[in-house]
């Protein structure tokens, strides 16, 4: 199955390769991995998402648990947790359509960040399912082009003090 | 003020360092010349890999770290075996090397190597020290990371320009890692269950994996089979875990385990798997392993637990820790039901022996039994890889905790000559007997000149078969005798390559001469080459095939002189 991860590192030059490499030898291949410095600058909240095996996942997720340079990880894959990815799409919108995807874009509340003469580049936040949503819907006028963030993650309430 | 050099060199003596192994490049060139003017002592090995080997020899028999160094590039990448090695086998290891200067890096300098990515996979950690100002925080959490927990090997790769900067360094900094977040201790939880699982068995076995040598818990594991009566197998690297000698020490278990220990392993119960990671070589089949038996896993590495078996208890902690919480526990009462037990082993035993006598051409196994007969259990022994390392394995009691060097997770041959010689530079009031087979031997020789040079008394035993004799064996019986690669043509006659490095040397090929032969390599003084032409059609059996069970195992049974997979009645 689907899960995350939530890995607080130490800011530091390797750790990336040294998680990624941690996944890739046991064959996972990494959906989407974001990483950002923290509150504090000395250390980088990772979050992966990767599909696989549970129990070799949790073998995976103690093995970076071992690595001294990671602080914490946390598989928040059955957290109730609060997450956002970002998407930039530039859809194809003439005189004649135009009209109809800023109708598109108003009803998922995104934003339009760039007009060109034959297309629209149009900013989208959300979780997964409004991602897959606002592409669907754009798709029949012709995506030209997508970028897509990971995703970021927090645990809903209390809890969540970062670390 | 100091530079860099003399703070590593400070550092290493303040730490009890006696020595390190390694060999000077240009990278390094600035350390080795405060190394020459300090106490500490330096052996020059004759390849980088050696130095690694040799240490990790000195730390397995010592139970203190071992160091060494490499230059830049070359030198760095030739560690990597032995640094591997380390990883696989939990063996405190520090590497040092040289690195371009901090400027130069990243241009494909002049021997320039990325060797803190290249071992990255294999060690605890590794630093590339980018600053003086850190380095006492570098070594520092180095040594800690390298000789906690589970041991292992740690890198720090140095450029050139920081062995001579100066700088004020104060020792006492707080360590660069500290936030590590602490998963909650079970033990508490835990032990009246496992208290209760151990006082309902009927068929309980220990497992005794190398953790316990690094734990130094084997005291405590006499103890307490003693309180308990339950038999104990072992794995490769738990071998110097319990002496062979006591009356419940079944041996080995896995793909070249005893018989009696394997049939043991597959009929018991319980099982108390102690400081062992449940590799394939043990387990066969690892989602088959054991279904109906109570697994205890005790380990301190968190992540060996559940990684290759399910167990129904499963503790994070020290084995030392463990054993001595049991016997705190105490009132173990021996019921009925463990002599049972032991009558059953008995007979397995009795039925399933390890053959002790030979006929025909000169067997390993017999030159094995007579240097055990001779050099006693409490010597320490050392093996390369292959049939001969099985061979000791099943063969030869060992009965003293680290009395017995091995490379058991990587299985890398060339290691046996150099880390018999680092063990005989730690342990220097003790002869060191090392078997070696004729392939391994030549994979790191040119160690005899070091060996030479400091007249260690490494006895050299060559289980010469003129083949890569576990290759054969297993084209022998896996791919039906089909041989490809596995004989050794061009053998060198290694009495005249011991007479070309001055090293007194014998050859034997005959039963009669054994004996003899053995008493001459045990009473010569400083090393000694012994090239025993042993048969090379000899098979380690039992041999479970990978992925089979563990009573699942071909061999000669009962006086039967053809192979067959055992099946039990
Ligand atoms: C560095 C390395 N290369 C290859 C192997 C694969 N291998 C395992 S045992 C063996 C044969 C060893 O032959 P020898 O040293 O003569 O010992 P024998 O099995 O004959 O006792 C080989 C090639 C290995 N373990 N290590
Ligand atoms: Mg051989």
């Amino acid at each position: 199955m689907r899960h995350t991860f939530a890995v607080l590192v130490e800011n530091s030059p390797g750790v990336l390769s040294k998680v990624a490499g941690l996944f890739s030898r046991r064959g996972f291949n990494i959906e989407s991995l974001v990483v950002s410095e923290t509150e504090d600058s000395s250390t980088s909240r990772m979050t992966i998402v990767v599909e696989g095996d549970n129990r070799v996942l949790e073998q995976v997720g103690k093995q970076l648990n071992k690595q001294v340079d990671i602080i914490k990880v946390n598989d928040i894959t059955h957290e109730e947790t609060v997450e956002r990815q970002l998407c930039l799409i530039r859809v194809s919108a003439d005189q004649s359509t135009r009209q109809e995807v800023l109708q598109i874009t108003e009803v998922f509340r995104c934003r339009v960040v760039d007009i060109g003469r034959k297309s629209l580049i149009v900013e989208a936040t959300g979780d997964e399912t409004k991602m897959q949503a606002i592409i669907r819907s754009l798709r029949p006028f012709g995506i030209m082009e997508l970028v897509r963030t990971g995703k970021v993650a927090m645990i809903r309430g209390e809890r969540n003090k970062g670390k | 003020m100091k530079n860099g050099a003399q703070y590593i060199i400070d550092f290493l003596l303040k730490k009890e360092v006696e020595m390190v192994f390694g060999y000077p490049g240009g990278q390094i060139l600035n350390f080795y010349e405060y190394l020459g003017k300090s106490q500490l002592k330096h052996v020059l090995v004759r390849h980088e890999q050696a130095a690694a080997h040799a240490a990790c020899g000195y730390a397995r028999a010592t139970g203190k770290p071992g160091v060494c160094l490499a230059t830049s590039g070359p030198g760095a990448t030739n560690l990597v075996t032995g640094i591997a090695d380390a990883y696989l086998d939990s063996i405190p290891l520090l590497a040092i090397t040289g690195q371009v200067n901090l400027n130069d890096i990243g241009k494909d300098s002049f021997q320039e190597a990325d060797i803190t990515g290249i071992v990255t996979p294999v060690t605890k950690h590794s630093y590339l020290l980018e600053s003086l100002e850190t380095l006492p925080e570098v070594l520092d959490e180095a040594w800690q990371v390298a000789t906690s927990g589970r041991p292992g090997p740690v890198l720090i790769d140095v450029p050139k320009n920081l062995f001579l900067a100066e700088g004020e360094m104060t020792d006492s900094r707080q360590t660069l890692h500290t936030r590590k977040v602490k998963k909650a201790d079970r033990t508490e939880e835990l032990m009246p269950e496992i208290m209760e699982a151990l006082r309902k068995a009927k068929q309980p076995l220990i497992l005794a994996g190398g953790g316990l040598v690094t734990a130094g818990a084997c005291g405590l594991l006499i103890k307490l089979v003693e309180e308990t009566g339950i038999p104990v197998v072992n794995t490769l690297m738990g071998k110097s875990a319990y002496p062979a000698d006591q009356p419940l020490a079944l041996g080995m278990v896995g793909m070249h385990g005893v018989a009696a220990a394997n049939l043991a392993l597959s009929s018991c119960d319980l099982l108390l798997c102690l400081g062992t990671r449940l590799s394939d070589r043990i387990t066969g089949n690892r989602r088959q392993f054991l279904e109906e038996a109570c697994i205890i896993h005790v380990d301190v590495d968190a992540a060996e637990l559940q990684k290759n078996v399910d167990a129904n208890y499963y503790l994070q902690l020290d084995a030392r820790i463990f054993l001595q919480r049991l016997l705190d526990e105490g009132n173990f009462k021996k019921n009925g039901d463990i002599a049972k037990w032991h009558q059953q082993i008995s007979q397995w035993q009795q039925d399933y022996p390890l053959p002790t006598t030979f006929d025909g051409l000169l067997k390993p196994q017999e030159v094995i039994l007579e240097a055990a007969r001779q050099a006693g259990s409490q010597a320490v022994v050392v093996t390369d890889v292959g049939q001969h390392q099985m061979f000791v394995a099943q063969y030869y009691p060992i009965g003293r905790c680290r009395n017995f060097l091995t490379s058991g997770g990587l299985g890398a041959m060339g290691f046996g000559l150099p880390a018999a010689m680092g063990a005989a530079f730690g342990r220097p009031e003790e002869d060191v007997l090392l078997f070696v087979g004729d392939g391994g031997f030549q994979m790191t020789l040119q160690e005899l000149a070091t060996i030479r040079e400091h007249n260690l008394p490494v006895k050299i035993i060559i289980l010469n078969n003129s083949t890569l004799g576990m290759i054969h064996q297993w084209q022998n019986v896996i791919f039906k005798k089909h041989y490809v690669a596995s004989d050794l043509p061009a053998l060198p006659d290694f009495a005249k390559l011991a007479a070309a490095y001055d090293i007194p040397a014998v050859t034997a090929a005959k039963r009669e001469e054994l004996s003899q032969v053995m008493e001459f390599v045990l009473k010569t003084k400083g090393p000694v080459i012994a090239d025993f032409r042993v048969d090379g059609e000899e098979l380690v059996l039992p041999f479970v095939l990978p992925g089979g069970k563990p009573q699942d195992m071909l061999g000669r049974w009962q006086g039967e002189t053809h192979l067959r997979s055992f099946s039990r009645k």
